[in-house]
């Protein structure tokens, strides 16, 4: 115990504000020079109570919330629920939505993913690949907003079906632009197995073995990295993830370097599905929604798996227009504990990286700033949204898609 | 004479312009390489200005003196050499300054630095110090070695002005196999030096924030920044100086300016190192080269 007292242990506070996390989430670092020696965890400073909101929401209002929960997410959630609300009424959705469903899915996954490496950049002090990464999404983003309305919060998902069609020229728009996509992405998954500096960084930085991730039950590209074999788009199919040929990547070796790679991978697959489906969408006829009257009372789970891991979406019904009760679970959720212990034994750059591996979802969607003075023009937020829609539509008209 | 010449021309006035705008090409070329538009040419200026008129903080529990002091002598060593260096270059000859002089002014914003850090009463700063007094360890022993380099090669001038005339005379010392050597090895240690990607550990801002400077605020603040500036504006003309011959017609400004944007490059182009890495590196192959560079020198070659 004498030997305990002795050592010197500092405490470094990363977050609730820090330049590493901007959001709530508050780390504790017991450092010893620089190694970690522990972590405390604290989330919880952003309660919105969102599940209880939903219990006084009508079936189609409750889409809308639960779209706010996270912005980059801002497709999983909806698609989880979607899921969960079919599965209480039994209702099997047109062959064209499902297709339409994956590509919003697919889409979101990979402009997620950009985001991250981007990041990732960022937080080792490597801003060209931040900007590179935010450029390379920029375009995926501006597809998202000529066809689904939206940069962020496309409002796809509707129970039932889709709420919007992609017609023939918008599926070749998105195989074109799949195809621009690629030669980005070897460029990138190139830079980073070549570059020496890279590599000694990020290789054995965080590790997480396969025994600690099940037990902290890890998630999506955390798990898959860790060698654990999950993906709820493979083992629990929905929409059109069986109807299209991809593999789901894994890797052994838990560290930093392995979650990178595997969320490279990721994205290749994401382009292979979205350029399957597009492709199919130009032969599936029919309908992209079917009307529902009511549901029913019963209950039912909805899964979907997010660029951050699995959305598990629970709503039991006792028959009327609102859910009786609502309960969502989210990725990060289970992930960011895993860093209890990837996190100790490591230094505090790791810490560094190894908290941000776990790519802990983050609300950024803010989109213009009106600033007083000098004579110009204060926005309101009902002029910010129509020149945003008319952003849009001078989109859609010109040079459409 | 001496006083006009410290504080206006070629000293600290001089000194503070050419750093603003070695500033503003860091930051115009950074904003080139990652796609981005960059600052007007009058930013660093209003950054500065902005800088100087905020408040001072002091935290409560750090000692206000030395909080105070450290980034003054960060910036009046600074202007020293600035004063020297710059004099070498317009005068070339007679006794200006010494390289062992500039040697050691060079480590005065190193200390002022572990002094903010020491004495900000703030966990994150004294790592930052820490970290910095570590970094400093490991580039100085290689940057003394390349400049022994040459001290050789320009046959034991110690004056800087000596060493700029030697190599106007006969030659640069960059021409020769040592002399490419020592200057790869140099650029490494300025790196570190201007505390930049990949060795900007001590204040890594993702990790501790700052570091050192993390509590300080308003017109200290400035200092320190004008410091990191002057640091940017001035290790490239060092490097000219010693392996180009110095700044004397228009093609020694086009030298100047190439080697401040391979300094921009690497940092554009390199993730943040770990400290036991910086250390590794600096100690092991940097070292072993700037050895062999040496001998190299001493053979002639």
């Amino acid at each position: 115990m004498s030997k305990e007292e002795k050592r010197q242990i500092t405490e470094i506070p990363i977050g609730p504000y820090h330049p590493l996390q901007e959001e709530p989430e508050f780390f504790r670092l017991k450092v010893e020079g620089e190694k970690v020696v522990g972590l405390d965890i604290e989330i919880g400073y952003n309660h919105r109570g969102i599940e209880k909101l939903a219990e006084s929401k009508h079936y189609d209002q409750v889409l809308f919330l639960v779209e706010r929960i996270c912005g980059i997410c801002s497709t999983s959630h909806p698609f989880a629920y979607v899921n969960c609300v079919e599965e209480i009424c039994g209702l099997d959705i047109p062959l064209r939505a499902k297709y339409i469903r994956s590509i919003v899915g697919e889409m979101e996954r990979i402009h997620s993913h950009m985001l991250w490496l981007g990041l990732a950049g960022h937080f080792l002090g490597y801003n060209t690949v931040w900007m590179w990464c935010w450029k390379y999404r920029e375009p995926l983003l501006e597809l998202c907003e000529k066809l689904f309305g939206n940069r962020q919060h496309y409002a796809m998902m509707k129970i039932g079906g889709v709420r919007r069609d992609i017609d023939n020229a918008g599926g070749s728009a998105f195989c074109r632009e799949m195809n621009l996509l690629l030669p980005k992405l070897d460029m990138l998954q190139k830079a980073i197995e070549d570059d020496p500096v890279l590599r000694a960084r990020l290789k054995i930085a965080g590790t997480l073995p396969k025994k600690e991730a099940v037990s902290f039950c890890a998630v999506g590209p955390m798990a898959r990295a860790s060698g654990i074999d999950i993906d709820v788009r493979r083992d629990e199919p929905y929409a059109a993830y069986s109807m299209v040929d991809w593999t789901v990547p894994v890797r052994t070796e838990g560290d930093v370097y392995a979650k990178t790679m595997i969320r490279l991978e990721e994205m290749r697959q994401s382009v292979l599905i979205i350029k399957q489906c597009a492709e199919a969408l130009k032969k599936a006829k029919g309908d992209i929604s079917v009307q529902i009257k009511e549901v029913p009372p019963g209950e039912g789970i909805g899964r979907h798996e997010a660029p951050r891991g699995e959305v598990f979406h629970y709503i039991k019904s006792r028959g009327g227009t609102v859910p009786y009760r609502h309960k969502i679970r989210a990725p990060s959720y289970m992930n960011v504990f895993t860093n209890e212990y990837a996190v100790v034994g490591g230094t505090i750059p790791d810490a560094a990286i190894t908290l941000a591996a776990v790519d802990p979802c983050y609300c950024c969607t803010e989109r213009m700033q009106a600033v007083d003075g000098a004579g110009r023009q204060v926005y309101t937020s009902k002029q910010l949204i129509d020149i945003c829609r008319e952003k849009t539509f001078s989109m859609k008209r010109g040079k459409n898609k | 004479m001496i006083i006009f010449e410290y504080f206006f021309y070629p000293g600290i006035l001089f000194a503070l312009v050419v750093s603003l705008a070695v500033s503003w090409i860091d930051r115009k070329v950074s904003a080139l390489v990652q796609w981005r538009v960059g600052p007007p040419v009058m930013q660093p200026v209003y950054d500065l200005i902005k800088l100087m008129k905020k408040e001072t903080l002091i935290p409560s529990g750090a000692s206000p003196v030395v909080f105070l002091l450290a980034p003054a002598f960060s910036f009046a060593a600074l202007g020293l050499v600035s004063l020297i260096l710059f004099n070498s270059n317009l005068y070339a000859s007679g006794f200006i300054g010494d390289i062992l002089v500039v040697v050691y002014l060079l480590v005065v914003p190193v200390f002022s630095l572990i002094m903010a850090g020491a004495s900000s009463a703030n966990p994150l700063a004294s790592l930052g110090a820490s970290r910095e007094m570590k970094t400093a360890l490991s580039y100085e022993l290689p940057f003394i070695l390349a400049l022994g380099v040459v001290i050789i090669k320009t046959g034991g001038a110690l004056d800087i002005g000596e060493i700029i005339s030697v190599q106007r005379l006969s030659g640069p010392v960059i021409y020769s196999l040592s002399g490419i050597i020592a200057f790869a090895v140099v650029i490494l240690c300025f790196q570190a030096k201007m505390m930049q990607v990949p060795f900007d550990i001590s204040e890594a801002e993702q990790e501790i924030m700052g570091g050192a400077i993390i509590e300080y605020s308003g017109p200290p603040l400035g200092f320190f920044v004008v410091s990191r500036w002057m640091l940017m504006a001035l290790l490239p003309l060092l490097a000219v100086i010693l392996f180009m011959g110095g700044i004397g017609s228009f093609t020694g400004v086009i030298k100047y300016i190439a080697v401040l944007v391979i300094a921009i490059l690497i940092k554009n182009t390199n993730p943040r190192l770990r400290i036991n890495q910086t250390l590794r590196l600096f100690w092991g192959p940097v070292t072993l080269a700037a050895a062999a560079g040496v001998l190299l020198a001493l053979l002639g070659l």
